[in-house]
């Protein structure tokens, strides 16, 4: 399964690339903000997005829905900081198929990522 | 004005980021309220600017020394200018974006900008006062701020 991961800060995507431990997860893309994650997304047709929320140019939230829109069976994993449950609907209902806030530890992680792939 | 509840909210963030992000607790002082002037910030602060139902600004100012231990912990091996940017960026980003789950969606957090120097620019309005929390991690210190009205 191909992977790729949004976030506009440089160590929160090296932290989930360094931190996710499924063999089965392939890298082909990073990107800091939803422009440059469609774009991306276009080229390199990945299965799971995780995707953060609070981003310039485009935020996470048109960004998915963006991308659904272009691969409607692909599985996203909302990485943000925002904790305010109408956001976490508002991500969902967009198309987002789990939710996790920051800060979070490796095993919160996996497991999300987990849930997701399963 | 910002309320004893509300400040409450983001000494419990702040706590909670040292917690799962650094993997070690940090000690937080008593929040106070800066009477004169604007308070002195250290090395590196990101700064959220707050729009919506408040307006104001939230930064997160730390030391260089703390970040690259904070850095290290989080097993990141570049420490170079541009990593301390995003650190305290994101930092002050993440404990925004926490405040949220007390205020609201209408609590509307910017992208952090990131400011240098120990006397940086930080916009303030009338009717608008600083408070700050003092964080204590290992053997440094840092401070979060909280301005809101």
């Amino acid at each position: 399964m191909k992977l790729m991961i949004v976030d506009d800060s440089n160590i929160m995507r090296r932290r989930i690339e360094r931190s996710q431990q499924f063999e089965e997860l392939e890298l082909v893309g990073t990107a800091c903000n939803g422009v440059e994650a469609i774009e991306m997304f276009r080229k390199m047709d990945p299965d799971v997005v995780t995707m953060d929320l609070t981003m310039p140019q485009m935020d996470g939230i048109e960004c998915i829905e963006n991308i659904v829109k272009i691969k409607p069976a692909v599985r996203i994993l909302v990485i943000s900081a925002l904790a305010d449950k109408a956001t976490a609907v508002e991500a969902m209902e967009k198309g987002a198929n789990g939710f996790l806030n920051k800060p979070f530890t490796d095993r919160q992680l996996n497991e999300a990522i987990a849930e997701l792939i399963r | 004005m910002i309320q004893e509840q509300e400040l409450k909210t983001f000494v419990e963030g702040t706590t909670n980021y040292f917690e799962v992000a650094a993997q070690q607790p940090a000690s937080i002082g008593s929040p106070y309220l800066v009477t004169e002037g604007t308070p002195s910030c250290h090395e590196y602060t990101g700064m959220i600017s707050i729009t919506g139902k408040r307006e104001g600004v939230v930064y997160f100012t730390a030391p260089k020394a703390m970040l690259t231990v904070l850095l290290m912990k989080m097993q990141e091996s570049d420490f170079s200018h541009e990593t301390m940017r995003d650190l305290v960026g994101e930092v002050a980003n993440t404990i925004s974006g926490n405040a949220r789950k007390d205020f609201g969606r209408d609590f509307v957090i910017s992208v952090p900008s990131v400011l240098a120097g120990e006397r940086p620019d930080i916009p303030t309005q009338a009717g608008m006062r600083s408070f700050v929390i003092p964080i204590n991690w290992r053997s440094h210190s840092a401070k979060l701020i909280v301005a809101l009205k």
